[in-house]
This record gives structure tokens, C-alpha cells and sequence, in this order.
């Protein structure tokens, strides 16, 4: 029942879209490992990474996009989430180091050697174990989305404030995660990652997986979200995103909803981030910059906000512009990042996903 | 007869010290060079006594390490130079001695106890200093070392000084130097009510010292009174947080005030007003960096001719994004949001190419720079001038929107857009104008902070949060409410710093102003009525 659910979620074009994220996902690793590298079929290993980095960015988008194009929610603090996965998965990724380290201590990651440490602090307890560590990854962005939303929707923190109080946090967060008492390592974050769940995580089959399970992990929150969005509970999100208090007076706990698809969405950016971190090899407090929950903003912007294709391909069309930019023209890549702001927000309202549509013929109505 | 009996051997005394002083300088400047440690330091005090103009330079020659013995002669010289080459002068009689080579010398050595012993010297020395800085100077260094030995040399320059403020220094120092001699209780417990009415840090140390021997009668004194500096300094210490907060709060208010108009009155949420302030900021470098060249004499003023053009400028540039962007997107907040984000990053990533990623270098003005205390406040010209402008551009501010036509307009269309037009205002107008007004702000605001952050392409980006949160803790669109948020935000943030660090302390405010907007959605002051939803 719940597959038939899921399954009639999904309109044709979606159902399209998550075959092909899965196909990439599936494509990509195994071309990398079963071609020869002179082939001309053959993928780099970079490009393997890069795809798995973007992929992750993309669920971000369509985590971001579940809450501001369904239901009006800007979120300017969906980083925040984002990074405490990405810790939750780095702590776990710090345990795995065991006596690897440059200091060689089987209890204490290198930089609380280096901080004089006795002990290990009492959040790291269990991250040790996978069996923990997974669901902290939810769990973690979960409660804070769940507090943060509790207060503020049912204070009726709307619109503006909403960002600012999101962007707030997440900038609290930064500098907390900043401070070297927090134990996370301080401003260099937690790096040096060896093995996960036994794998190298410098090996190519490693690198393949995690970028296949990126893939699944989009291809999931598509259907998850599809699912959301086209149920009765997903028509009233949108009636919340379009007439809050029309709603309100009709009956609805519109505060309900919005918690609810603020905290679903918390956690998506949450295993984001987790897939996102092992990949990269990093995770320090930059990445709760208010910048980057804004660029994730932009991302779904720039793909198109309501719709479920628009978030991803907004978020492989910026950052495929930005490792290009970045490499060729670094003094270029700022202009273009703020131009396609302006730009997207005046004359795209509805993304390149929204063009798409905007340039296809109409169907002509028989008189 | 009796009398002058009594006196014979007095005078006597008297008359055979001072003609052994006037006579020998030599004696004294060889024994300074001879012997051991001990010996060596009685002969510093026995010079600085001595009264003799010399006895200065030689001693200040000595701390320095500069005093060296002549192999050949044995004469005592002070070297001055660099390398192996030397140029001598004679130590007793201060006259040209020619030069010499390193290996020729050799250097008089001293131990850090000489060295204090110099210092109270030294300090004894310059109380008769023609300087009345400097002689404030010595009665507060004697009054830290707080030794007997000085006692005589402060009788004699309280005697001689006019000044009643180094007179009362003088005074001060003598009383801590009673508390560290073996006078009778009753010359401490004196000595202690002065000690106690200077009431600073310096006397406490004092004090403490003074609870921590003598008889029980002075003891209980002295513990009395540092009890009540304590008290004193305690309050001096809150009054001095609520100065930094001020000062800060300031800051935030010249940050945010230029907000409370765009954000405020017109409901566009300007992420580039940070930006704002940064080309006021680097409105003031180009006007230095013109004015150093073009008028150096006139250098002082700079920051003064910076103002209006830093205002012209980023009002310019403002008035240009409202018709260029801000105005399409009226009716879509957010979306304001996400361009002029975009615009923030254009406008650093311009100033960047052009004025390089690097700090640039504003000076201050000399009026603008030093320092000057206020009972135990201390207060740096900068920051009261800084606060002395924030008051200044927010009254402004008020003044413009209260008693103009311009501002009558301004408030005419945030109230009742649609009437206002009916009325014949033309909206567009005020709109480029009022943003045009709270971006010319920010930049004002970029003058005053580029003397006291580093001008830099990153200036605004630390604002604009702090900006944000100032408007919205504020109360969105009332001027007041901004000032006090400004202030308020100010005191709190530098009275948590010394319990819980700069940066947690950051922290806590930021996360008070989150719980503070779900208990009042609309800030401390908000708006009522209809233009609310």
C-alpha cells in the first residue's frame, strides 16, 4: 500500500527524472571501476567525487525547496542542518581513526591530544558505532529543526522574521562551532578521515558507493517528497504557502504542518550532509556559514521553486558554474554568482524549470 | 647656650655631608662602578641623594647599560653608538670624551635588584623635573614602589611643587610610602584615608599590602578601606561596561539606523546594506588617499570632508539599485532578499578588483586619537566621538522625518501607499529617495567605522546580521526602538563578555534575540493597526 502511495505520488515527469538520478548513481561508479583508463567510457575518480559532491547539494536543494517553494518557509539557516549531519557522520568518521593518528592515542582524536584533553567529551560516547552515529544524523537537525519550528511557528513567526531568525542561528551555530571549548575540533573542524564502516574512504570503490548512495539518497527524498506534496496533506501545505491565515480561520493548525515539513526537511539536509562529508574529507564551522544557506536558496531558485526537478537541476547548474568558474576566472565567479541572484529573482521567477515550461506550446483548448 | 649646644653637632653633621657631596661626584659615580651588588646599590641611593644635576643621566645610563669603565683610565663613561664604534662622554663632567672600540670598554653590570633600585632613584630624581609630566610621572611610580627611602625626596617636592595636582600625586605617594616605612600607627592610619581617597587599583594594591603586616590597629584600617576601594571599583568597573556598551551599542546603531529606514519604513530587506557601509568606508580611504597628497595641512579635516561624499556616493549607489532592481520586486519580499544578496556579493567582489582583497589603511585625525579619564572611566576620544555622531545622525534622522515635507512624505507613503498616490505624491519617487536616504545613512555609518574596524572588502558582512537583529529586537519602523535595541543589545553584550567570553557571549545574545522574537514577533516597540499584516 505504501509503494502504491509512494508510486502514485509521482507524476510522469518525476518518475522520469528519479530513474535517471538513479542511473547516474548507478552508471558512474561502475564505469569508473569496470573501464579501462584509456577507454574513452572510462570516469575519473574526481569526476566520480564531483558528481557525489553535487548530488548531495542537490538534496539540500530539494530539502530547502520542500519548505520554501511548498510551503512559503524561507529558510535561511538550512546549512545549519545541513553541517550537523555532516558532523555527526565526521565524529563518527574521527572515531574510526582509532590509533592511526599523528599523536597515535587509541581514545582521543588528534586535535584533543593537541587541546589537552583528558577525556573524551561526553556527546562523543557511541559515535563509535555506525548503529548510533546513523541515526544522530536525523535525529541531531531533526531536534533543532523541531525546536526552533516549535517556537516560531507556533508564535506565528512569519516570512521575513523567519529568515532572520533561521540566518540567526545558523550564525550562532558558526561561531559556537568556532570556539575550541566545543570540543568539534574548533576552526579546523574534523579531518583526516581514514575508513568508513571499514572501507577506505580514499579508495575509488568507496568513492563509488558513497556517490551511488547520494543518488539513492536523492532519488528517495524525490519520492518522499512527491509523495508529500501531491497527498490532501501536501495541498494544504500549499494553501498554508499561499493563504496562511485564510487557512487558519478555516480550521486548519497550520503550525502543525509547517513543523512537520520543517523538521521532514531538516533531516533530509541532515543526511545530506552526511553523504556530503565523507566525500569531501572536511567538515568545519564555515560550513554553517549564513552565506552557503543561501546560496542553497539560490540553488532552488535558479532550478525553480514548487517543483520537485527544479531544485536539483538548479543546484547542478550553479555548482557545475562554480568549479568551472572558480578554476578558470576566480575574480569572474563572484559577478556571476550575484548576477544570476539579480537576474533569476527579476526575470525567472519560476527557475529554468519554469522556462521550460513557460516556452512549451500550450495546449489549445477546443473552442 | 644650651640650645645652641644641642645644635653644634647637628649643624656640624650637616655641614660635613653636604661638602662631602658637593665635593666628591667622583666618589660617588666610582663607587657606583666598584664593590659588590649591596655595595653598588647603597652607592646608587647615596647618588641619587646627592642632589647633583649629573646624577640623572648617569644613572639613566646605567639602567640602559649604557655606562661603561675606559680600560686605559679608568674613567667612567657613557657610550653611545652602534657597531664596535663608540662615542664617549665623560660621566662626571658630561663633556666630549672622544671615542673608542668595544674591546677598549668595559660595561658596568647590573642585576634586576639595581635596576629597582635605579628606578626609585630615577624616581626620587625627576620629582624636581621642570616637566610637570614628568614629575606626575615619578610621584606615580614612587607611589606603586611605595619605599621609606623616598619619603625625604617627596617632603621636599611637595614643599616646592605649585601644581596641585601633582601636588596631591606627591601627596599620594608619600602616604604610600609612610604605609611601607616604620612610622608610628598613627602616621599610617593617616597615610591609609589618603591612600583610600585615590581609590583606584594602584591604591587597593597599596592597601592590601598595608592589611598584611603592621599592628592590628592599622591592619583593621587598611582592611577597612581597601573594603571600601573595593566597593568603589566594583561600581567604577559596571560604569565602565556600561561606557563600552554605549560605545558599542553605538556602533550597532550607526549600523542599523540606515536599516531601520529600508528594512523598516519600507519593508525591503536590504542584504547589500552592509555593503552600503563598506563603500563609506572606502569613500573615506579615496578622500585620504586625495587629501594626503593634494592638501596634506588639512589632513586632520579629512574625515570631515568624507562624510557628505560618503554619504553622496552610497545614496547615489542605493538610489540606483532601488530603480534598477529593489522596484520590481515589491511585492516579493523574499525575493529582495535573494538580490540584493546578490548585490552584496557584486559590490565586494568590485571593491575587491579594484581596491585589492587587503586591509586599507585609514588614518584618524589627531583630535580624534588619546584619551582621557573620567573618575576611573576611561574614555578614548574615538568612541565618544563615535557616539557623540551616532546621536547626532539619529536626530537628524528624526528631525527629517518629523519636520519636513520630505519626511512627511516618506511616513505619508509607508502608512497608506495607494492614498498618498491619490493625494498627488509621486511614490516613486519617495521610494528611491527614502532608500537613497537609508543607504547615504549606512554610508555615514562607514565613515565612523572605518577608525575603528579595518577597511576591507569584508567590512559589512559583520554588520549585517548585527544590523538585522538591532531593527527587528528594535521594533520594525520606530526609529526609537532602533536606538534603544542599539543600546540595549550594547550593554548586554559587554556585560556577559567578561563571564562568558566574546564570542559566547555573542552566542547568548543572539540566541536571547531568537527567543525574544517568538515572545514578540514584532520587536519592543511594535507597529499597531492595519499596516502591520
Amino acid at each position: 500500500m505504501i509503494t502504491r502511495f509512494l508510486w502514485n505520488g509521482m507524476s510522469r515527469n518525476v518518475r522520469l527524472f528519479v530513474a535517471l538520478v538513479l542511473a547516474i548513481g548507478i552508471a558512474l561508479p561502475l564505469l569508473n571501476q569496470l573501464m579501462p583508463r584509456t577507454s574513452a567510457l572510462y570516469v575519473p575518480s574526481y569526476i566520480l567525487q564531483l558528481i557525489g559532491k553535487y548530488l548531495c547539494y542537490a538534496s539540500l536543494a530539494l530539502a530547502v525547496d520542500l519548505v520554501w517553494g511548498f510551503c512559503g518557509i524561507l529558510s535561511l539557516g538550512h546549512a545549519a542542518f545541513f553541517a550537523l549531519g555532516g558532523y555527526c557522520m565526521g565524529m563518527y568518521l574521527m572515531r574510526q581513526i582509532g590509533t592511526r593518528g599523528v599523536y597515535g592515542n587509541p581514545l582521543l582524536p588528534d586535535f584533543m591530544v593537541f587541546l589537552n584533553y583528558k577525556e573524551l567529551p561526553w556527546f562523543w560516547h557511541g559515535f563509535s558505532h555506525f548503529w548510533f552515529a546513523g541515526p544522530m544524523i536525523i535525529i541531531v537537525p531533526s531536534l533543532l529543526a523541531l525546536a526552533l519550528g516549535w517556537f516560531a511557528f507556533r508564535s506565528r513567526v512569519t516570512g521575513v522574521y523567519l529568515s532572520i531568525i533561521t540566518q540567526a542561528m545558523t550564525y550562532a551555530l558558526q561561531l559556537a562551532f568556532f570556539r575550541n571549548d566545543m570540543g568539534l575540533g574548533g576552526n579546523n573542524g574534523l579531518t583526516d578521515y581514514k575508513d568508513i564502516l571499514g572501507f577506505s574512504v580514499q579508495a575509488d570503490s568507496t568513492r563509488g558507493a558513497l556517490c551511488f548512495a547520494s543518488a539513492l539518497a536523492l532519488a528517495i527524498f524525490l519520492v518522499i517528497s512527491a509523495a508529500v506534496v501531491s497527498s490532501r496533506f501536501g495541498k494544504a501545505l500549499t494553501a498554508v504557502r499561499d493563504a496562511e491565515s485564510r487557512m487558519r480561520f478555516l480550521g486548519y493548525r497550520v503550525e502543525g504542518y509547517k513543523l512537520f515539513v520543517f523538521v521532514l526537511s531538516a533531516a533530509m539536509a541532515g543526511i545530506a550532509g552526511a553523504l556530503y562529508v565523507p566525500q569531501v574529507g572536511i567538515i568545519n564551522p564555515s560550513e554553517f556559514a549564513p552565506g552557503n544557506s543561501i546560496e542553497a536558496v539560490l540553488w532552488v531558485a535558479v532550478g525553480g521553486r514548487g517543483t520537485l526537478i527544479g531544485p536539483v537541476v538548479g543546484a547542478f547548474i550553479v555548482n557545475w558554474a562554480k568549479t568551472y568558474l572558480t578554476g578558470a576566472l576566480p575574480e569572474v565567479w563572484l559577478f556571476a554568482l550575484g548576477a544570476l541572484f539579480i537576474l533569476v529573482t527579476l526575470f525567472l521567477p519560476k527557475g529554468v524549470v519554469g522556462l521550460w515550461e513557460q516556452l512549451k506550446p500550450r495546449k489549445v483548448r477546443p473552442a | 647656650m644650651r640650645l645652641l649646644g644641642a645644635l653644634l653637632p647637628v649643624l656640624a653633621a650637616l655641614v660635613m655631608a653636604s661638602t662631602a657631596a658637593a665635593a666628591d661626584l667622583a666618589t660617588l659615580v666610582a663607587n657606583l662602578v666598584t664593590g659588590g651588588y649591596s655595595d653598588r646599590d647603597a652607592a646608587i641611593t647615596a647618588l641619587a641623594a646627592s642632589g647633583e644635576a649629573r646624577a640623572a643621566p648617569i644613572l639613566q645610563a646605567l639602567n640602559d647599560g649604557a655606562l661603561y669603565v675606559r680600560s686605559a683610565d679608568k674613567a667612567v663613561v657613557i657610550a653611545k653608538g652602534s657597531g664596535k664604534q663608540f662615542a664617549l662622554t665623560d660621566a662626571i663632567t658630561g663633556k666630549d670624551a672622544g671615542t673608542a672600540n668595544e674591546d677598549d670598554l668595559e660595561r658596568v653590570k647590573i642585576n634586576n635588584r639595581l635596576r629597582g633600585t635605579i628606578d626609585a632613584a630615577m624616581g626620587t630624581l625627576t620629582l624636581m623635573n621642570p616637566d610637570p609630566k614628568v614629575r606626575r610621572e615619578a610621584a606615580q611610580s614612587l607611589f606603586i614602589r611605595r619605599e621609606a627611602s623616598s619619603l625625604e625626596a617627596l617632603d621636599k617636592a611637595i614643599a616646592a611643587e605649585k601644581d596641585n595636582g601633582i601636588r596631591r600625586a606627591m601627596a599620594q605617594a608619600r602616604a604610600a610610602a609612610v604605609l611601607g616605612s616604620d612610622a608610628p600607627s598613627k602616621d599610617k592610619i593617616e597615610a591609609i584615608a589618603i591612600v583610600r581617597d585615590r581609590g583606584d587599583r594602584d591604591a587597593m594594591g597599596v592597601l592590601q599590602a598595608a592589611a598584611s603586616s603592621g599592628d592590628a590597629e592599622v591592619k583593621a584600617a587598611a582592611t577597612a578601606a581597601a573594603d571600601s576601594v573595593r566597593q568603589s571599583l566594583a561600581a567604577w568597573a559596571g560604569a565602565q561596561n556600561v561606557w563600552y556598551g554605549i560605545s558599542l551599542g553605538s556602533v550597532l546603531l550607526l549600523a542599523a539606523i540606515g536599516l531601520a529606514i529600508t528594512f523598516g519604513t519600507m519593508g525591503v530587506i536590504n542584504m547589500a546594506h552592509g555593503e552600503m557601509v563598506m563603500l563609506g568606508a572606502y569613500t573615506t580611504f579615496v578622500v585620504q588617499q586625495v587629501m594626503r597628497s593634494a592638501m596634506p595641512q588639512l589632513f586632520d579635516y579629512s574625515i570631515i570632508v568624507a562624510l557628505p561624499l560618503a554619504f553622496l556616493v552610497s545614496g547615489a549607489v542605493g538610489i540606483a539599485i532601488e530603480r534598477s532592481i529593489i522596484r520590481f520586486l515589491y511585492k516579493r519580499p523574499l525575493d529582495t532578499l535573494l538580490a540584493t544578496w546578490g548585490l552584496s556579493l557584486v559590490l565586494q567582489q568590485a571593491v575587491r578588483s579594484i581596491f585589492g582583497p587587503t586591509n586599507r589603511e585609514v588614518a584618524s585625525p589627531s583630535w580624534m586619537s588619546g584619551a582621557f579619564k573620567v573618575g576611573q572611566i576611561d574614555v578614548t576620544y574615538g568612541r565618544l566621538w563615535i557616539v557623540i555622531f551616532a546621536l547626532i545622525v539619529f536626530a537628524s534622522l528624526l528631525l527629517l522625518l518629523r519636520k519636513t515635507p520630505l519626511g512627511l512624505y516618506m511616513r505619508a507613503v509607508t502608512q497608506n501607499r495607494p492614498m498618498a498616490a491619490a493625494m498627488g505624491i509621486r511614490t516613486p519617487r519617495v521610494d528611491a529617495l527614502t532608500f537613497g536616504l537609508g543607504s547615504g545613512i549606512a554610508g555615514l555609518a562607514g565613515v565612523a567605522l572605518s577608525q575603528i574596524d579595518n577597511v576591507s572588502p569584508n567590512l559589512g558582512q559583520g554588520y549585517i546580521i548585527d544590523s538585522f537583529m538591532v531593527v527587528v529586537f528594535g521594533g520594525v519602523g520606530n526609529l526609537f526602538g532602533t536606538l534603544l535595541g542599539a543600546t540595549a543589545l550594547g550593554i548586554v553584550n559587554k556585560f556577559l563578555e567578561p563571564y562568558a567570553g566574546a564570542v559566547l557571549g555573542k552566542i547568548l545574545v543572539l540566541v536571547f534575540i531568537i527567543l525574544f522574537i517568538q515572545r514578540r514577533p514584532r520587536g519592543l516597540f511594535a507597529l499597531k493597526g492595519r499596516s502591520v499584516e
